[in-house]
């Protein structure tokens, strides 16, 4: 039985089980229903750059939602004025990559803690910028009416095809991410993550990795920015502010930092449980409190981290049943 | 003239409150590792204690701050470190700032929900009054809180360099496996912080919670503060911490003035980024060395 969920081919079964039901889902969801699927999707993107940042190279950052917000600001703005939304997209992203890059020179001098506080001061900065330069944010009252995109004359304004753009978008820049992590690049930051010091005498060039980690998961919460713009169409910097940053490094902890999947897990908890949950009501966040609590406490590595457990607790449980059947055929072939 | 010395006393007051939660945090980091994210919680729940003695066991105010500092000293001392901390501490740094962090989410919550999410008005500790020291008007308030602050930090330096037992909490913090081959209790010293602090922030709590009423949001502000003032004053000094307090306080209340009243916020973030890339160690701090 476990043979067969860790198998490679039930890991493709589910990957298409999953496909299939995000496919479908127009079909059977309301237009509710169909925006928080989008928002996690958006939030997993964002989770997915904090992962690369976090989870892969170790540097802690507390700013990912300023990022996102950077990110829906230049796609909005941009579309508002008529550019079209590829065009914001990738100006969303170069910003982000850009402004994640300069933010990494911190990070070349302190580490842990320190850069904890460099993020999240950093967040705060950008969010007093989203809310105090009114000429061009329009301060507290946000930004309104964000159009929808219009790729080659297919019109993405209504829920049911915003939905599928998003789909697309993001299965696109996951598997970018999945290409990222596979590649050299991903190995050097596995490196940094786990010694630096040693990294760099093996000739790793960490100063260029570390800048590279953060423009890079930066760069993703701005393209997670420019798809949550069109998506929300109405925003104002309070969605941008620390609590945002603080919930992406949640989901990334809980759902698993350094997997692939963790994140995606990580934003379900966070976007669509509360949803699900209705009856816990506004109890929701004192019950989430109390399991991140009690999971850190038990599995530090995340619910990722938890599967893995339990697969290999099983699978140790079977060794030992199968060495107690030897040991007993042997006995029983002595006694003959 | 006048004005600046009313901001200059005024901000000294926050400073002095802000020094006392930053000395509790780096209290905490020093002995046993411990990034404290719900620290600003910290600071915020004790006056809650108190009005929820008041409001449900019906008693008088200073009853019931006794009664806040000894649920503060059990629930923010002892059960945060037997129930959060000492579990975690094997897992690293990471994973107790996420576990921090949902404690601040759940402490902020409880008391959302099982209090009230309107800023509550708090018994000052002293009557307020203004006095007119050479055309500036003080507040009485704000004189008291300098004067508590000097005297807590006064007896936290005392019970720190001149008795045994805070030879042996610096022991502690400075080299465990040392201090516990010296025979010293490193397990009851680590207690020992946790219980200052748990103090410490009860302290704050009532000091700062009849100027700024008391609300659940409040500890997001103070957390900040408190971080600051312990990382631009020095990570592993508490005269450190007590100097990054009170130019806080200081400088946020002169920029909110003189500077921008909109960008008083970014005033405090911007002197930490630059303490931290020009000295990462803080003003008064020592260097931490790195190993491989």
């Amino acid at each position: 039985m476990i043979d067969f969920l860790t198998s490679r081919g039930f890991k493709i079964f589910f990957a298409l089980f999953v496909a299939a039901l995000l496919i479908t889902a127009p079909f059977y969801l309301r237009n509710f229903g169909l925006y928080l699927i989008a928002m996690w999707l958006v939030i997993s993107v964002a989770a997915l750059g904090l992962n690369l940042t976090l989870g892969y190279a170790g540097q802690v950052s507390m700013a990912q939602g300023a990022f996102v917000g950077i990110g829906a600001y230049v796609t909005g703005l941009m579309t508002l004025a008529g550019v079209p939304w590829p065009v914001a997209f990738l100006c969303s992203g170069l910003l982000c990559f850009v402004v994640g890059w300069v933010l990494g020179y911190p990070a070349l001098r302190v580490q842990h803690h320190y850069l904890a506080f460099v993020t999240l001061a950093f967040s705060t900065l950008v969010f007093l910028l989203m809310r105090n330069e009114e000429w061009l944010t329009k301060g507290i009252y946000g930004l309104t009416d964000v159009p929808r995109p219009i790729l080659f004359g297919w019109n993405t304004g209504k829920a049911f095809d915003f939905y599928f753009f998003v789909l697309g978008v993001v299965t696109l820049l996951s598997l970018g991410v999945w290409w990222i992590i596979r590649s050299p690049w991903g190995r050097a930051f596995v490196a940094l993550r786990e010694n630096p010091v040693r990294a760099l005498s093996l000739g790793v060039d960490t100063r260029r990795y570390t800048l590279m980690a953060f423009a890079m998961g930066s760069a993703i919460g701005g393209f997670a920015g420019a798809l949550y713009a069109p998506l929300v169409q109405f925003f104002e910097p309070n969605s941008f502010a620390l609590p945002l940053s603080l919930n992406l490094l949640l989901m990334v902890i809980v759902g698993g930092g350094g997997t692939f999947f963790g994140p995606f897990i990580g934003a379900a908890t966070a976007v669509l449980l509360p949803e699900w949950l209705r009856i816990a009501q506004g109890y929701y966040l004192i019950i989430y409190a109390i399991v991140v609590m009690i999971l850190m406490l038990f599995c530090p590595t995340g619910i990722m981290g938890l599967g893995d457990r339990f697969i290999s607790h099983f699978r140790q449980k079977r060794i030992s049943a199968e060495r107690a059947d030897k040991a007993k055929d042997m006995a029983q072939q002595e006694g003959k | 003239m006048a004005a600046f010395i009313q901001l200059f006393v005024s901000g000294l007051a926050t400073g002095a409150i802000y020094a006392l939660v930053a000395v509790g945090f780096m209290l905490l980091w020093q002995t046993s590792q411990t990034i404290n994210f719900a620290q600003g919680e910290f600071v915020m729940i004790p006056a809650f204690f108190v009005l929820w003695a008041i409001r449900f066991l019906g008693i008088d105010f200073w009853p019931a701050v006794g009664i806040g500092v000894i649920v503060s000293l059990i629930i923010l001392g002892f059960l945060f470190k037997r129930m959060i901390v000492d579990p975690m501490i094997k897992h690293g740094v990471l994973p107790m700032v996420i576990s921090t962090i949902a404690l601040s989410i759940f402490l902020k919550e409880m008391v959302k929900d099982f209090y009230s999410s309107q800023a509550q008005p708090f018994p000052s500790l002293i009557p307020s009054s203004d006095i007119n020291f050479f055309g500036a008007v003080i507040s009485t308030q704000n004189i008291f809180i300098l004067i508590i602050a000097s005297l807590t930090v006064v007896a936290l330096n005392f019970l720190l360099n001149g008795t045994r037992l805070g030879r042996a909490m610096q022991a502690t913090a400075q080299n465990p496996t040392v201090a516990r081959i010296l025979g010293i209790p490193v397990e009851r010293m680590i207690l020992y912080t946790f219980l200052i602090n748990a103090a410490l922030v009860a302290l704050a709590s009532f000091l700062i919670s009849p100027i700024y009423l008391a609300k659940f949001t409040n500890g997001d502000v103070l957390g900040l503060a408190a971080f600051i003032a312990a990382i631009v004053g020095g990570f592993n000094q508490v005269r450190g911490a007590i100097v990054g307090g009170l130019i806080l306080g200081v400088i946020e209340n002169l920029a909110a003035a003189y500077i921008s009243a909109q960008y008083r916020g970014a005033i405090p973030l911007i002197l930490l980024i630059v303490v931290i890339l020009w000295r990462p160690h803080g003003l008064m701090g020592r260097a931490e060395e790195r190993t491989v």
